[in-house]
């Protein structure tokens, strides 16, 4: 057993995290929240440099890390600045699901996304699909050696900058079927294909996405027909772990801005973190905080395991953090008192990326009910 | 032991039922569910007006001042049925809280000027306590107002001023012995918010909402006659407005309507292919808070009779204050839970200029709200301050 990173990502982490402290500050943060694009092009760019993006995928696919935990690595950094450029979705929901089906032509995408030059995003789920990942109801219909695109995609995630769009679509097989699900590269100014895009709560963008007869040559399908989810199951269990690492290290932030906040906030005449009643809930987030850090650990250490064993850590992981997540964010404010609640202190950002990561591909009850099927199998 | 409403009580929750049916438009309550942000001032005055008109605006106020005099039972009904419907809450800042302490403390010429445009709307009031060095120990508060002939010169800042963006008047705690021990130096100031000197400036919210300010004085001349009572009192006072400040603070009538709401979302929201409400896990969190509140109403209603017979509310209402906002925000959790990846758009956004949703139509604030609410627990006393009150009282020697 070795608990330690490797000198390669002991480096990375090192170089992430000095950047982002030196350069992602609340202030900043918020302007580019703020801005139209909800993304800074220069800070993407400059994290695209430190090989930020090229350490998600394997050298294989032309980067140089691309296991558990150098996902874990890079995005418990993210998420203890805060950061909302979308890493998640164009560089592992897309680059990986691309780098995994891709034919050698649409995998040079891939290599813009590691230089930075590129965005991706994921259109999976649906306005009714809610959490239910196999159900899918867009159709693709096969017409000659085209193949067009009818339906409707919800809470498309930096759908607005992306370059192409991972649609998956129904080739065959009853709505919530795995079987006959078909993953598509669509450029995003094919015709049909529109967009209404929107702010999300904690930052960054997404769309809804409505594809109108979208018709495209056969061979712009990811994979084979109707094998998708296969390989976009495949490419979710990353995302979980990112989304995981994320949350992981937007809770040390929030653990440690409360901490600092109990030793300086004076009332009755005394620093606030001298009640033990304060103490005592601030103990408990601590506690709280190494199960979240050793369930990342279970769930990017398992990565390349079976597929039960990987799904089964990686449902415990994002269940515990789920109700970790609540209790540091919701914890973390009430401690802090009404300077949590507003903008332009760090921890209501931070406290909105712990909670709202819960809506992503699954909240705690759903991952509870994922963990039971699989335990139980 | 009898849980039913009286016959009259029957008749007046019918009463108020065919008022709020008849007289809240479709468009006001739509605002309402869609977040509290959403109302203008213009909308907030104009429910004012309307309850004004029907003299049900100081509900709490004797009738010799144009209140309607309703007891606890009939303002819990009433705030139920209001919450309910969706209306709009009443602003409490001079209707509950300022008014109460001019009729016990205030002059002739004070509550005659003072409470009929409280009444009609003349005046917007908004309450400054609250500074960045004092929060839970408001005492050491530093605002200072130095007598000077026959004016006060104030100087300092206040924060958290909620809608103090629209207020004409702030009622403030200030210091005017700073020699004395703590609670004995600080009095109770009027203070008009056109003065020259006093500056207002926002203070957005997690949610992006407006709802709070700084107000920061600087040289601002007080009329002597704004002092309420003695000078060096104010502390008395306050604490005496903060006994009214505790009307409705454990927010049955919304949690009942909030629980109501996630019903009805977790009934049109599917998960794996049937209703969320029939999802076990779900299902499950909804009966958790729901047999909470059940108990919670009836310890609000034993305590509501108690206070409607002439006791005065004790640690009670401390207690009231932490179970009913722990299980509002429960309420609020579920809420953003319910609509799945539809929590994630920012709720301004959520509707375009044609007024479609992004979402389901009813997800748009539930996330936002989610977070605003964390303030229940915040203010009004924070649940810590509660439980030290709670223990302080019943343990004796080893809760001090
Ligand atoms: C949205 C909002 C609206 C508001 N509106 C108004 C308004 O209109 N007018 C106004 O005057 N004020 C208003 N307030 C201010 C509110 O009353 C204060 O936020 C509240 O008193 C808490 O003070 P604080 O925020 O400074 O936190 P602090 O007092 O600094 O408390 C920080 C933490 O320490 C805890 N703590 C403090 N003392 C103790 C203790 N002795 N034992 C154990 N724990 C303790 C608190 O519970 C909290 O968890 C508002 C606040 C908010 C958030």
């Amino acid at each position: 057993m070795n608990f330690d990173l490797t000198e390669e990502r002991q480096m990375l982490q090192d170089t992430l995290r000095r950047y982002l402290r030196d350069k992602y500050d609340t202030e900043t943060r918020n302007t580019i929240i703020e801005s139209d694009d909800g993304i800074s092009a220069e800070i993407w760019a400059e994290l695209a440099e430190l090989g930020v993006i090229g350490a998600l995928f394997t050298e294989e696919q032309g980067g140089f890390g691309g296991a558990g935990f150098d996902i874990a690595v890079v995005f418990e950094e993210l998420g203890r600045a805060g950061v909302v450029e979308p890493f998640l979705d164009t560089a592992v929901l897309g680059g990986r699901l691309i780098a995994a089906t891709g034919t050698d032509a649409q995998k040079e995408v891939v290599e813009q996304v590691i230089t930075g030059g590129a965005h991706l995003a994921l259109a999976h789920g649906e306005p009714v699909s809610r959490y239910d990942l196999t159900h899918v109801e867009t159709t693709l219909t096969a017409e000659g050696d085209d193949i067009v695109l009818n339906g409707r995609k919800a809470v498309v995630v930096n759908a607005e900058a992306a370059g192409h769009l991972i649609v998956s679509a129904r080739e065959s097989g009853a709505v919530h079927e795995a079987e006959g699900i078909s993953l598509v590269l669509v450029p995003a100014d094919a015709a049909g294909l529109t967009m209404r895009g929107y702010p999300m709560l904690a930052g960054g963008r997404a769309a809804e996405v409505t594809l109108d007869d979208v018709r495209l040559p056969a061979s712009a399908r990811l994979g084979a027909a109707g094998q998708g989810w296969g390989p976009l199951s495949d490419t979710l269990a990353l995302a979980h772990v990112a989304l995981a690492a994320e949350t992981l290290g937007a809770m040390d932030s929030a653990t440690a801005l409360t901490n600092e906040y109990l030793g300086t906030r004076q009332q009755f005449g005394r620093p606030i973190g001298t009640f033990q009643a304060l103490q005592h809930r601030m103990a408990d987030m601590l506690i709280e905080l190494e199960q979240a850090r050793s369930a990342v650990i279970n769930a990017a250490g398992y990565l390349q395991s079976d597929t039960r064993t990987r799904d089964l850590n990686i449902a415990g992981a994002r269940n515990l953090i789920a109700r970790v997540g609540r209790l540091v964010a919701e914890e973390s404010i009430q401690l802090h008192g009404g300077i949590a609640m507003t903008q332009e202190y760090e921890l209501a950002h931070i406290a909105k990326r712990i909670v709202m990561t819960d809506h992503r591909f699954g909240d705690a009850d759903y991952h509870l009910e994922r963990f039971i099927e699989l335990s139980a199998a | 032991m009898d849980l039913s409403y009286s016959p009259e009580e029957q008749a007046f929750r019918a009463e108020v039922r065919a008022f709020l049916e008849a007289s809240l438009t479709p468009e006001m309550a739509d605002k309402v569910r869609q977040g509290h942000d959403t109302l203008t001032k213009e909308d907030i005055e104009h429910w004012h007006a309307t309850l004004n008109a029907r003299g049900w605006l100081a509900q709490n106020w004797p009738k010799e001042f144009g209140g309607a005099a309703w007891n606890a039972v009939q303002r819990h009904i009433f705030e139920e049925e209001a919450a309910r419907a969706n209306a709009p809450r009443i602003v409490p800042f001079g209707l509950s809280m300022l008014a109460p302490v001019l009729m016990k403390f205030g002059s002739k010429e004070q509550q005659d000027h003072y409470l009929p445009r409280i009444l009609d709307g003349t005046d917007w009031w908004c309450q400054g306590y609250s500074e960045p060095g004092a929060g839970s120990d408001l005492a050491s508060l530093k605002t200072k107002a130095v007598r000077d002939g026959d004016h006060y010169i104030v100087n300092g800042q206040k924060t958290w001023t909620t809608l103090g963006q629209h207020a004409n008047w702030i009622f403030c705690l200030v210091r005017t012995d700073p020699d004395a021990k703590q609670q004995e130096g600080i009095s109770f100031l009027l203070i008009d918010m056109d003065a020259p000197g006093i500056e207002v400036r926002p203070i957005i919210l997690l949610d992006g909402t407006h709802e709070v300010n700084e107000v920061w004085f600087t040289d601002v001349k007080v009329p002597v006659e704004n002092l309420v009572g003695e000078e060096n009192k104010g502390w008395t006072y306050a604490k005496y407005l903060l006994t009214h400040e505790r009307t409705n603070i454990a927010g049955v009538g919304f949690s009942q309507a909030g629980l109501d709401s996630v019903k009805r979302i977790a009934k049109a929201e599917r998960a794996n292919g049937k209703p969320l409400i029939q999802n076990p896990h779900f299902a499950a969190r909804i009966a958790q808070v729901e047999i909470d509140l059940m108990a919670l109403s009836t310890s609000n209603l034993r305590i509501v009779s108690k206070a409607a017979a002439g006791e005065a509310p004790g640690i009670e209402a401390s207690m009231l204050k932490v179970k009913g906002t722990v299980i509002r925000q429960e309420i609020n959790d579920l809420a953003r839970r319910a609509v799945g990846p539809y929590a994630l758009p920012f709720p301004s956004e959520s509707v375009d200029g044609d007024n479609n949703p992004i979402g389901p139509d009813y997800a748009g604030p539930l996330a936002a709200q989610y977070f605003n609410y964390r303030k229940l627990s915040i203010f009004g006393g924070s649940n810590e301050v509660q439980r030290n009150i709670i223990a302080k009282t019943m343990m004796g020697g080893a809760g001090r």
